[in-house]
């Protein structure tokens, strides 16, 4: 088994402006921030991010480097709406794609399946059909399940995702991946629909370990579908990674409260984005807590 | 009694007579009047812990460490294949609704550049278009209750209507609770018709806070008053009182 391990220096090296990237999580969970910042760090820009957003939407347009959003929310969970994407919209900032959540599953599905797309009812009659001009219907081939004849559906294509991040609870050197909190999410999807996947996890552990923390069904990310490993402990924070941690509520106030005030957010920016390494980051944030 | 047990009870009611459903209101009152409607006359709905699980007994709110008799996992994928299949019905919120039941939770003003952005479609599209759904409107006013929303997040009957058959038959906007009433489609044309006003309110109050024509039955019922049962399941389920800072007195 090839040992995929990589530092964080190696994984930048990966990104070129005008990517699409895809990211893991959900909102404010389980999402791949040390990644996050890596790209931030990066200087990258022109990128187009794919998710069910949360913080990594809000910081890529505040760093001014996310050209376009395509998405089925931007939450930060306990705050509804990401503030910063809030700004980001209001002031037309970014462009952004919006689906349906459901929808956007099958987005990222028919990329996993190398079809077009798939088909939904999700998006007739509403308003995602006139926000999204290049959204197309289908007319059935067949019959419906109830007989119904002739029925249009929309036609959601599949994302096309240069690279995608994600973060697990663990990890082994060869790439496979393991979720020990309540959801994966649509993390495996994320990994099959991007021509490259890269992975952090909060430990990497041998193959023969995985099942002394989880059963098999957590066992969703096989190594085909990842290209590097990067071990990153704490590497969600300040999003949730349960059962390792808890969301840092304080923290994530502490970053929304930067989308209201400049000042703010230039010393957020210059104490925790631009540390030169994710445990420079943790080390800020542990300094920070002190300061409290 | 205050006004927000009426709206829990009222809000339960919109669950009554259903089975084998994913019941699942979003939202403090519809979570509370949901899991009420479980606990008493809808025991046969399951309903999420609002993480992954689906939970027999009737959870307190916003409580994660309350103990769970756990029946099946549903993780959010499993979530949308339920939307899917039908077997839900969603009561969500609305920060705009029109007389055809147009919901609005995407945004204020254009898409493009919106005044306000909101939540977003969220689920709206596929779940209008999947299965039933009832709305909960805390605060009615002429700025919730509209003659047009700006964003069409979830789509109402007249969309419907041009939209045809056979790909509208899973439609169906059961109620509209707010905190002066209960609401319907259930008019020749699908307007909105006053079901019943809460106790303590009079009609002319609904009429004049709603931009548009409400449809109004010749006798209008007054919404019923929770029982003495009820009220000790709903303080089992928001103990905090959390229902009486949404609709204040």
């Amino acid at each position: 088994m090839a040992d995929k391990v990589i530092t964080e220096e190696e994984f930048i090296d990966e990104l070129e402006s005008g990517m699409t990237i895809g990211v893991g999580g959900w909102g404010s969970r389980r999402k791949p921030m040390s990644l996050v910042r890596s790209i931030i760090r990066s200087g990258i820009t022109d990128l187009t991010v794919v998710s069910y957003g949360g913080p990594e939407i809000g910081l890529l347009s505040t760093t001014g480097q996310l050209k376009k959003a395509v998405y089925g929310f931007v939450s930060l969970d306990s705050i509804p709406l990401e503030p910063h994407f809030r700004v980001a919209r209001q002031t037309g900032a970014i462009e952004a794609i919006e689906f349906d959540e459901g929808a956007f599953y099958l987005g990222l599905l028919a990329a996993s399946h190398r079809v077009p797309f798939y088909p939904t009812r999700a998006g007739l009659g509403s308003d995602m059909m006139a926000m999204n001009p290049e959204l197309r219907t289908v007319v059935s081939p067949y019959p419906g399940p109830d007989g119904g004849e002739g029925e249009t559906l929309v036609a959601i294509p599949a994302f096309d995702i240069d690279l995608s991040i994600i973060h697990m609870n663990r990890a082994d050197a060869g790439g496979n991946g393991q979720f020990l909190g309540p959801d994966l999410y649509f993390d495996d999807l994320f990994a099959m629909a991007a021509k490259r996947t890269f992975m952090s996890c909060e430990k990497v552990i041998p193959t023969q370990e995985f099942l002394n923390e989880g059963s098999v069904h957590t066992l969703k990310i096989p190594r085909i579908f990842v290209d590097g490993v990067i071990e990153a402990p704490m590497g969600a924070h300040f999003t949730e990674c349960p059962p390792d941690y808890g969301r840092d509520e304080n923290f994530q106030k502490l970053y929304a409260e930067t989308a209201k005030n400049q000042e703010l957010w230039d010393s957020f920016n210059q104490k925790y984005l631009q540390a030169n390494s994710h445990e420079e980051y943790l080390a800020a944030v542990n300094s920070g807590e002190q300061n409290e | 009694m205050k006004r927000a047990d009426i709206c829990v009870a009222a809000i339960a009611d919109c669950f009554r007579d259903e089975a084998d459903i994913l019941c699942n209101p979003i939202g403090i009152s519809p979570i509370i009047g949901g899991r009420l409607a479980k606990a008493t006359f809808s025991p046969d709905v399951v309903m999420t812990d609002a993480v992954s699980v689906l939970a027999t007994n009737p959870l307190p709110l916003n409580d994660p460490s309350a103990e769970r008799t756990i029946e099946a996992y549903a993780p959010y994928r499993t979530i949308f294949d339920i939307v899917w299949s039908g077997r839900r019905h969603v009561m969500m919120g609305a920060t705009q609704i029109d007389q055809y039941g147009n919901q609005n939770i995407a945004a204020i003003g254009d898409y493009k550049k919106p005044k306000a952005q909101l939540l977003g479609l969220r689920g709206s599209p596929g779940n209008l278009i999947n299965h039933r759904t009832s709305y909960w409107v805390p605060s009615h006013s002429q700025r919730s209750f509209v003659s047009e929303v700006d964003i069409v997040s979830g789509p109402g009957y007249d969309r419907m209507r041009t939209l045809g058959k056979p790909d509208n038959r899973f439609h169906d906007v059961h109620r509209v609770v707010s905190n002066l009433g209960v609401f319907d489609f259930e008019t020749s044309d699908n307007r909105m018709r006053i079901r019943s006003i809460h106790p303590g309110v009079e009609v002319g109050e609904a009429i004049e806070n709603t931009s548009f024509e409400l449809v109004i039955p010749e006798d209008i019922a007054q919404t019923r008053v929770p029982t003495e049962d009820e009220l000790r399941i709903m303080d089992l389920i928001d103990p905090r009182g959390m229902r009486y800072q949404e609709v204040p007195e």
